[in-house]
């Protein structure tokens, strides 16, 4: 009796369509402002190339085995990764559903929350494995060989972007305000983003910020990016993509609970 | 009501609770197909949960919900497909352009590439905006940001729409447009469900109105007959000063009268057959909205 529609195919889980709609609203949206999102994701970690690569450069030559602009290109590519997935994933989350109402606009269309966390951490991975090519291409410039691996590299980044990028939402979705991303920041993507193995290796940290760094999602990361340069070390590098993958989905899981739980009363 | 009329929106029982306040207490509401339900109440009535509800933006803690025949919150996403809604804070993208806007929505509403590019013309005739397509929503005026609104809920021609407080904080003017275009929809056979505060808005526009007050359908009706039912034909308004105001409350009261204070006047109501001195005027909505929810402020 109150049956006022005919029956339309169940709609499923992750569909698709939803996804391609939020995708489609974020591409519209980064069409107004991708010029200062990409001057920033790209000049940032430059700087940081330029200025460790040719002030520590000069001097310590060689770290690692490798001349210290090619150990510094390579790892910055983690760094242009991490600041363009991580911050958004915070910052624009944390906006568009609490400041600008983005979310309940796009709830209001047959868009779960999963689909919507799902297709933000993808669009941020995209652009985060973009980015992190631009570190790349400037060592390049600086006389880094290039090698088939590098093509991998965009991958990569996309890949640790996503986990980054649901990392930053699952923050943006715990959050109570604005401020409380300066704990995280500090505390968190700081000295992750210091023991990777970006500027300097591993090997001589004591003992336990080595067990950090091999929990440390960003440093497998640096160890990819770097090996596809280099060459690729089997094993060791299986292990690299497993972690950078886990936690991709540890996040993208956690990120699409929280956020449910936080926009759904 | 009829039984056997088919229903756009069907709630029975429907509890919804916030820690230990209880938004919606126990709500029956029915919209019949092809109609305009107005949702009348005070603030905190629990209007704004009830819409919420209906989108799956909150899950109901105790009672049945559907909508479009499909329940809620487990086929939320089917009755979600064919609705459209228009929420009380504007939440477009505002350094997109009118159309893009409405190009995205036309996409999130799962519009096939061929039906989208018609679906954005109609929608922008609509809201009256086919000459501001490349304006930027930052540049539009309040009136046209709110036909935007509306005009991007029916991107995707819904059979239901919900409307939260669609004219609130407008110029008379500009209410008065919005509401020819909700009469439009209405006439073209679109179930609406409309809250609003505006009680000229719920009468103009609805062909049956529901009073929620503490969570809960107080009076269900066509606007006239709920006038007759609780108010009465007639009022008749007496002014004075406080102290004299105050005597004609008691006076009407001790005759079986009801009365509501308008702020300067008192209106003696339910008059059956009493002629009282005074101003006579029809009796209105908001006479019924008041004796029903209360003088005070909730």
């Amino acid at each position: 009796m109150t049956t006022a529609a005919p029956r339309a195919a169940r709609l499923r889980r992750l569909e698709r369509p939803a996804i391609a709609g939020v995708l489609v609203r974020e591409i519209i949206n980064f069409s107004s402002f991708w010029r200062s999102t990409t001057f920033s994701a790209t000049v940032e970690p430059t700087i940081y190339l330029l200025a460790f690569g040719f002030g520590f450069g000069s001097l310590v030559s060689e770290v690692a085995g490798y001349e210290y602009v090619e150990f510094v290109g390579t790892g910055t590519v983690a760094t242009a990764v991490l600041f363009s997935s991580a911050f958004p994933g915070m910052f624009s989350t944390f906006i568009k559903y609490k400041f600008q109402r983005t979310y309940d606009a796009i709830l209001a269309a047959p868009v779960d929350v999963e689909e919507l966390v799902t297709a933000e951490a993808l669009w941020i991975g995209v652009r985060a494995g973009t980015y992190g090519c631009a570190p790349l291409l400037v060592a390049l410039a600086f006389g880094l060989d290039p090698s088939w691996g590098m093509l991998l590299v965009p991958f990569f980044g996309f890949l640790a972007g996503f986990g980054w990028a649901a990392f930053g939402i699952l923050i943006a979705a715990t959050a109570t305000s604005i401020e409380n991303f300066n704990y995280v920041i500090s505390a968190a993507l700081t000295p992750l983003f210091l023991i990777a193995g970006t500027f300097f290796p591993i090997d001589g940290l004591p003992g336990w910020a080595q067990t950090l760094a091999q929990l440390n999602p960003l440093y497998h990361l640096v160890e990819l990016v770097r090996h596809a340069a280099f060459g690729f070390e089997g094993a060791a590098d299986l292990v690299n993509l497993g972690v950078v993958t886990g936690f991709g989905l540890l996040m993208w899981r956690l990120a699409a609970w929280r956020m449910e739980k936080r926009l759904i009363e | 009501m009829a039984a056997s009329a088919p229903l756009a929106i069907r709630l029975r029982g429907v509890v919804k609770r916030f820690g230990s306040i209880t938004a919606v207490a126990g709500l029956d509401l029915d919209v019949p197909v092809g109609t305009c339900v107005g949702l009348l109440g005070p603030n905190g009535a629990g209007k704004s949960t009830t819409m919420k509800l209906l989108t799956g933006q909150a899950r109901p803690d105790e009672g049945q919900a559907s909508v479009l025949g499909y329940e809620l919150p487990g086929d939320s996403k089917q009755a979600r497909a064919q609705s459209g809604v228009v929420p009380q804070l504007d939440n477009l993208d505002t350094t997109l352009t009118v159309e893009q806007n409405l190009v995205v929505f036309a996409h999130l509403y799962r519009l096939g590439r061929r039906e989208r590019r018609p679906a954005v013309e109609r929608a922008l005739a609509i809201a009256n905006l086919a000459d501001r397509r490349d304006t930027r929503v930052d540049k539009l005026s309040g009136g046209m940001r709110r036909r935007l609104l509306i005009a991007r809920a029916l991107v995707h021609h819904p059979q239901l729409v919900l409307l939260d407080e669609p004219t609130v904080g407008l110029d008379p003017q500009v209410r008065q447009e919005l509401w020819a275009l909700i009469d439009r929809l209405r006439s073209e056979g679109t179930s609406i469900l409309m809250s609003t505060h505006y009680i000229e808005e719920a009468e103009r526009l609805a062909d049956s109105v529901v009073i929620m007050s503490h969570g809960r359908a107080v009076a269900v009706g066509p606007p006239q007959r709920l006038i007759e039912e609780h108010a009465g034909a007639e009022a008749v308004e007496v002014y004075g000063p406080p102290a004299r105001l105050a005597e004609v409350e008691a006076e009407a009261h001790a005759a079986g009268l009801a009365t509501r204070r308008t702020g300067t006047s008192v209106a003696l109501l339910r008059l059956n057959g009493h002629a009282p001195a005074g101003d006579r005027r029809p009796a209105n909505l908001e006479d019924v909205f008041v004796l029903l929810t209360g003088e005070e402020i909730q």
